[in-house]
């Protein structure tokens, strides 16, 4: 066949050859352009460590830099107290990410117009929407009051300029001189080996843990999302070189929320792990996590029709009606050489089946029942039970270019209307939920290049896709909703 | 014409005098540098390869130690004495913390314990998150860096005999040896680290250097276990005003030195106890030789 007989294939054959002729130029560019990755400016400038000695690849920690946050942001070096710093030294670093973004959503309800006007009714179709758009603005300040007494303090805002504190916490560190006695008061990130915090995802998707967050769908419990930071204390311990870790954290059910909103619940979370030494393979970990708690379903100083919690500044013991609910799993870091790791996260959650017939509070914010007395379950109600797996491998070629990849899949055990539930459920099907209701699956893949990165300032190229599946959120009962995205963006800081 | 022969021959003459001692150090490079890739650390029954530990070091060494191990990280120049020490520069093959005697090269135990323990007051972490392959890969690629691990072989280790009992006796002995050797020059009489020539001292490299400070809390540089601070003055801290005094102090007069230092120490010890009993005083450096 010669391609000059058909100008259209031959116009598509030049592109091909164009675009692999520029990935063959780029490629090479990229990985010989990966040379030693600096430091990291707040923490870096103060100890003069390149941002590769802390980061596997900024912003997700290595195992040192995983020590180095269990001591407090401390190295230990008898120079750890900020008297010890350059009196101009500031533990400030600012983030930010503009970027190019696309979502494209299938089976969304959109408008129907008929001779220039609304009908009124609504049609089923996928929409997509692309553009350039900004992330939060993060102010990173964190290290030592003095020697072991150490702070993170976060303020954050979203893209709007609207600011809150994500990070609020002052630190005891190894309390009588053992490092098994740190004590945290305030507002954290809990003790989740992988952390969302350090997430190396920036999709609406895909920059969070979908396993850290998961709620049944119809679910009230906002409380048990591992992911969130919450408000409270902890206490953790490891070993010198951090082979063996534990931690115990009691914290309120408010999902993170000050003014002591939602009365008098409280959730602890426990996580425990221990590394193994395995010579050229690496460092391995294996741990496990478990939270339990109780959180509230009965909304006491509302009443007269007033908007449902949180709509109105309550103030403290507003809730009563505790019900319970758990998480736990296993974590897993497998290192396969230097370049090769692969992270791994199991979840089995259980709610009170209060919390799956809605009573709570709603992600939205909007509660959907108040359990005030005489209030009963229907029939067929039961605890809501999921199970979940997230697997996130990485291909580090250098500290300075990553290559990153996920799956995560929840599947639903049970559903909180089962058998005998003669209702209408939180998606409009009469009875029982179908088996597979609010199951998710996702995956990402994306990677991130880092052209320099100096004791000042730190700079990633970072290109993202991400896909996530749910079954039977659709707008009309029992559909299942396809949703993707695609970033490229600057991720700065300095 | 004469003139200009001589205002040549005086400018060559400066020149030659000026480069004279750029020729005692020469600067190895990374030619040099590919030479010794195949050195090699045993610790223990792990064998390290230097090959090995490129990518390590390049992630959490050269910022500090430099590319070449010259000490001259792009930190380096933020890194100053007496607040912090200059990273090491490992070309010139001198470590402090040995277990060999003074002017030998280390063994590689030795260095492996320094990566492995960190520095206090300095900007060297422990690296003990490192598997131990790591880290004695990365012992080897610090030997590659000095010709000196390819010529010499490294000292045997000094003998350390068993320690002895603490006593009242061997405490006050200590004390003697404390002033017999002046450790108190650089140390202070009650060990604070002010000494009449602690503020002139400096390394080989003419930098200014702090004695250590028994009082202060902070850990010895090479450990602070007991055998670890007998170990520090019999050989000695190489690079530094620190001699070894296997020469001037019998091996059991080490173990009362030890002894001695602890009651400086702010740590609780036997030894701090057994000093509050005996209402030790100072060693009074105006007093006579022996009756200090």
């Amino acid at each position: 066949m010669r391609v000059s007989k058909y100008p259209r294939l031959r116009k598509l054959v030049r592109s091909a050859t164009s675009a692999l002729f520029a990935a063959l130029f780029l490629v090479p560019v990229v990985l010989t352009c990966s040379r030693p990755a600096n430091a990291l400016p707040a923490f870096a400038r103060k100890y003069g460590l390149r941002c590769s000695a802390c980061h596997e690849s900024w912003p997700m920690l290595n195992y040192f830099g995983q020590k180095f946050k269990d001591n407090g942001y401390q190295l230990m070096n008898d120079r750890d107290a900020p008297i010890w710093q350059n009196p101009g030294y500031w533990p400030v670093t600012f983030r930010m990410t503009p970027m190019w973004h696309r979502v494209s959503t299938g089976k969304v309800d959109v408008d129907t117009y008929s001779s220039g006007g609304l009908t009124g009714l609504s049609a089923i179709q996928r929409v997509t929407s692309s553009g350039f758009d900004l992330s939060g603005l993060d102010f990173h300040t964190g290290g030592t009051l003095e020697k072991n007494f150490s702070f993170f303090l976060l303020p954050s805002s979203d893209s709007t300029g609207a600011f809150h504190f994500e990070t609020v916490m002052a630190r005891l560190d190894n309390l009588w001189g053992s490092s098994w006695l740190n004590v945290k008061l305030g507002k954290f990130e809990l003790d989740n080996l992988l952390s969302e915090k350090r997430i190396l995802t920036l999709t609406g998707n895909g920059g969070i843990y979908q396993l850290y967050h998961f709620i049944p769908v119809g679910d009230g419990n906002i409380f048990g999302q591992m992911g969130d930071n919450q408000l409270g204390v902890e206490v953790m311990g490891h070993s010198w070189n951090d082979r063996t870790r534990y931690s115990a954290a009691l914290l309120s059910s408010n999902d993170g929320t000050t003014q002591l909103a939602y009365g008098n619940a409280y959730t602890g979370f426990f996580t425990f792990s221990q590394a193994f030494d395995t010579g050229k393979a690496g460092v391995q970990r294996l741990g496990f996590y478990a939270m339990a708690g109780d959180a509230p379903t009965t909304w006491i100083t509302q009443g007269g029709g007033a908007s449902l919690y949180p709509g109105g500044a309550l103030g403290g013991n507003a809730a009563t009606g505790n019900k319970s609910f758990s998480r736990e799993g296993f974590v897993g870091q497998f290192y396969f050489g230097p370049h090769l790791d692969l992270q791994v996260v199991t979840q089995h959650g259980e709610d009170s089946a209060w919390f799956g017939q809605g009573f709570g509070d709603l992600i939205d914010g909007v509660a959907t029942g108040n359990n005030v007395t005489g209030t009963t379950l229907p029939v067929g109600a039961q605890n809501p039970t999921w199970n979940g797996v997230l697997l996130e491998p990485h291909y580090v070629y250098s500290p300075q270019l990553i290559f990153i990849g996920r799956y995560e899949t929840i599947k639903m055990s049970q559903q909180a209307n089962g058998a005998g539930y003669l209702g209408v459920g939180p998606t409009g099907i009469t009875g029982a939920s179908p088996s597979n209701l609010g199951n998710i699956t996702t995956y990402t893949i994306g990677y991130r290049y880092n052209p320099f990165m100096t004791s000042r300032a730190g700079f990633a190229w970072h290109n993202e896709y991400n896909w996530l599946h749910s079954d039977g959120t659709g707008p009309t009962p029992g559909s299942n909703i396809n949703t993707s995205e695609l970033l490229l963006g600057f991720d700065f800081d300095f | 014409m004469r003139t200009r022969l001589r205002k040549w021959s005086l400018l060559l003459g400066a020149a030659a005098v000026l480069a004279l001692p750029l020729t005692s150090w020469a600067q190895l490079t990374q030619f040099d540098l590919a030479k010794t890739l195949n050195a090699e650390s045993h610790v223990g029954n792990v064998t390290g390869h230097a090959k090995d530990a490129a990518a390590p070091y390049r992630r959490y060494c050269v910022g500090c130690h430099g590319p070449l191990g010259d000490g001259e990280g792009e930190n380096a120049p933020w890194m100053d004495a007496p607040m912090y020490q200059k990273p090491r520069n490992f070309q010139l093959g001198v470590f402090k913390c040995r277990s060999t005697p003074t002017g030998t090269l280390p063994a590689d135990q030795d260095l492996y314990d320094a990566i492995t323990r960190g520095f206090d007051r300095s900007n060297m972490p422990q690296w003990n998150t490192l598997t131990k392959q790591e880290r004695t890969d990365l012992v080897a690629w610090v030997k590659h860096f000095s010709p000196r691990f390819a010529t010499e072989k490294p000292g045997a280790p000094i003998p350390i005999p068993p320690e002895p009992e603490v006593t009242p006796e061997r405490i006050k002995a200590g004390r003697e040896v404390f002033a017999r050797v002046q450790c108190w020059k650089c140390h202070g009489v009650q060990g604070m680290a002010n000494g009449p020539s602690a503020s002139t001292l400096t390394d080989d490299l003419g930098r200014p250097i702090a004695p250590f400070n028994f009082t202060d809390g902070s850990r010895p540089k090479c450990g602070d276990t007991d055998q670890d601070i007998y170990r520090i003055f019999m050989t000695g801290l190489d690079g530094t005003p620190m001699p070894s005094f296997a020469d001037n102090i019998k091996p059991e007069e080490a173990w009362d030195l030890v002894f001695y230092l602890r009651t400086f120490m702010s740590q609780k010890s036997k030894e701090k106890e057994l000093a509050k009993q005996l209402a030790l005083k100072p060693v009074d450096p105006n007093a006579p030789a022996g009756q200090q």
